[in-house]
């Protein structure tokens, strides 16, 4: 009787079980279809004509007509936009980890006095929106002279970059054991030595994870050039496409093709290395 | 020869710190300040002219058309926060809750979840424009494909149903933002707690509004606040989907694209007021930063209580 009771109510509780990751998978199957349905129908439409993307928009299309591709490489400015994209964003990381890295390894690894206010400084900058502050920065760059040029874009990428990439590495450096860094002192290694040779090495794992946070808002960023540049040779890849958009819009399939060369870099990125990005994206809000 | 370690200590911190600080002060603290300083002063095109106190901020809260103006794209901002904090957070909250319990093929759904976020809102902006293309966007097609063609709109270009088709185009976009910042802070519950609740109750609903819930507020907080100040941010999706006039008749106008038409000038290129840009900067800056502030001490406060 006893075991009898016992059982059913196993039983009762395996098939909840059961019935509750059933739904479960439901709402994540059908949330990835949702998630990728809009990706690859792009992805097929770029390989489509008007017609076939009017008529057929989820039908498989022949994947070696390249006609909507070629197009693109030869009748418009995409390769210079991906490679600006590629100089601004570049320049951008090298820049926001180096001064990131000193002002870090400043506040994180010395004792000074003032040095929780250098934090807070740069922890200010964390949370207010730079782009309503827009208006003094256009006339910042125009008295700079740097207005139409990359360099405005580098300049304001660092500036957005710096506060979060402070506060990562700083709460990562302060993290490092001080045996390794003692050791070298008494060996007589000037600070300098010890920081190149010794500890920023150990620093290269939140370099990473500060890097990604960095790159991926820097490289989709559509504001900043749209204020500061005119010339259609310095447009970055969001800022070209709008360009691009604009002169083709009766031709969908060279419309998805430019979508598809705009999104492949980085969907593929994104792909091999998901696990550094999703660390890297959330790493501000997840403490 | 160098002179003593300690002057040499400190001369090597001040090489390190002052060139970020520098960079900080320059392009971060000197605009932010000189945002709030413009704004008292009437603008000739580019040429700062007088002071003129608060008559910038008196024109853009008090006299028409303005007056309209901002409260229409405040209204649309606070109906963007609310319906994204369902559509987004909450959803988010929902899937991280299913990915937590690790069945198979959890790695490939937070892949696949998060896959949109990396994308650029440009990108996403034109995808979902041609998506929605009354005549020839997939949402239509497919409405007339399965007989329900009496439900395809010209979703964008009439006022009920465009701000609503921005929502749900950036729900998309960034609905795996919350959901891996949910998970992470439900990864974090300790097994100890959760093994206790298993004995406790049977009930899934019990276990998430009491347990899981009030232990993962901490990922609310950032994620909540992330939200409000995103959404009177709002710009790029807008400005891509309907334009930097919020088309059709402002019905999807909302502080960024206003704020850009005021400043920079409207699709013409007309009515360009650097005075009364700036007065409207201020206005959205001091709103966001003292409801982000109230939201985050608030929330805050919730975490310390458990």
């Amino acid at each position: 009787m006893n075991t009898a009771s016992q059982s059913y109510y196993d039983r009762r509780g395996m098939l909840a079980t059961l019935g509750k990751d059933g739904l479960i998978q439901i709402i994540l199957i059908l949330n990835t279809v949702v998630m990728l349905a809009p990706i690859v129908i792009m992805l097929f439409a770029a390989f489509k004509t008007n017609a076939q993307i009017f008529q057929s928009p989820f039908s498989i299309p022949d994947f070696s007509n390249f006609a909507n591709i070629t197009r693109i490489w030869s009748q418009t400015n995409f390769l210079r936009y991906l490679l600006n994209s590629v100089i601004v964003t570049g320049a951008s990381i090298v820049v926001i980890l180096t001064l990131g890295t000193m002002a870090a390894y400043a506040v994180g690894r010395y004792k000074f006095r003032g040095s929780s206010f250098v934090l807070m400084f740069f922890l200010a900058g964390l949370t207010l929106p730079l782009k309503l502050a827009i208006i003094p920065l256009f006339i910042l760059m125009r008295d700079l002279g740097i207005l139409n040029t990359q360099l405005s874009l580098i300049v304001i990428y660092v500036a957005m970059g710096l506060p979060t990439t402070v506060f990562i590495m700083t709460g990562f450096i302060a993290t490092l054991p001080n045996e390794l860094e003692d050791a070298a002192r008494m060996d007589g290694a000037s600070e300098p030595r010890i920081m190149w040779s010794i500890m920023l090495p150990l620093v290269r794992p939140a370099m990473v994870i500060a890097g990604i946070q960095n790159v991926v808002p820097i490289w989709n960023d559509f504001f900043f050039p749209l204020i500061f540049i005119q010339k259609d040779n310095l447009k970055t890849l969001p800022q070209g496409l709008t360009t691009f958009m604009g002169e083709y819009t009766t031709d969908w399939g060279v419309l998805f093709a430019g979508l598809l060369l705009s999104s492949a870099p980085v969907i593929i990125v994104y792909i091999i290395l998901s696990r550094q990005f999703i660390n890297g994206m959330t790493a501000g809000a997840v403490k | 020869m160098p002179g003593s370690p300690l002057v040499a200590r400190r001369l090597w911190i001040t090489a390190l710190i002052v060139p970020p600080l520098a960079f900080v002060a320059l392009f971060v603290v000197y605009p932010i300040i000189s945002a709030f300083a413009y704004a008292f002063f009437q603008w000739h095109g580019l040429a700062r002219g007088e002071f003129v106190g608060f008559a910038n901020f008196y024109k853009v809260l008090f006299t028409q058309p303005y007056a309209d103006w901002t409260l229409n794209a405040f209204t649309h901002n606070v109906l963007v926060f609310f319906a994204l904090m369902v559509l987004q957070n909450g959803v988010g909250f929902v899937l991280a809750y299913c990915l937590w319990r690790e069945l198979p093929g959890a790695a490939f759904h937070r892949v696949a979840v998060f896959l949109p976020v990396v994308l650029s809102t440009i990108i996403v902006g034109f995808l979902w424009k041609l998506f929605l293309h009354p005549l020839f966007g997939v949402v239509n097609i497919s409405l007339r494909g399965t007989g329900l063609g009496g439900l395809a709109q010209p979703w964008l270009g009439q006022g009920t149903t465009a701000l609503w088709a921005l929502i749900i185009a950036n729900a998309w976009h960034m609905v795996g933002f919350p959901t891996l910042v949910f998970l992470a802070g439900m990864q974090r519950i300790p097994g100890e707690i959760l093994d206790a609740v298993r004995m406790e109750t049977e009930s899934e609903w019990t276990k998430i509004t009491k347990v899981v819930w009030p232990l993962v507020a901490p990922s609310a907080t950032v994620v909540f606040t992330l939200l409000f100040v995103g959404s009177f941010n709002w710009f790029e999706l807008p400005y891509i989907m309907v334009g930097v006039d919020g088309s059709p008749h402002k019905a999807t106008d909302v502080l960024g694209l206003y704020f850009y038409r005021t400043a920079f000038g409207d699709q013409s290129g007309s009515g360009q007021d650097f005075g009364a840009g700036s007065a409207l900067a201020v206005l959205i800056f001091v709103f966001i930063a003292l409801v982000a502030g109230v939201i985050t001490f608030k929330l805050r406060a919730r975490e310390i209580q458990l």
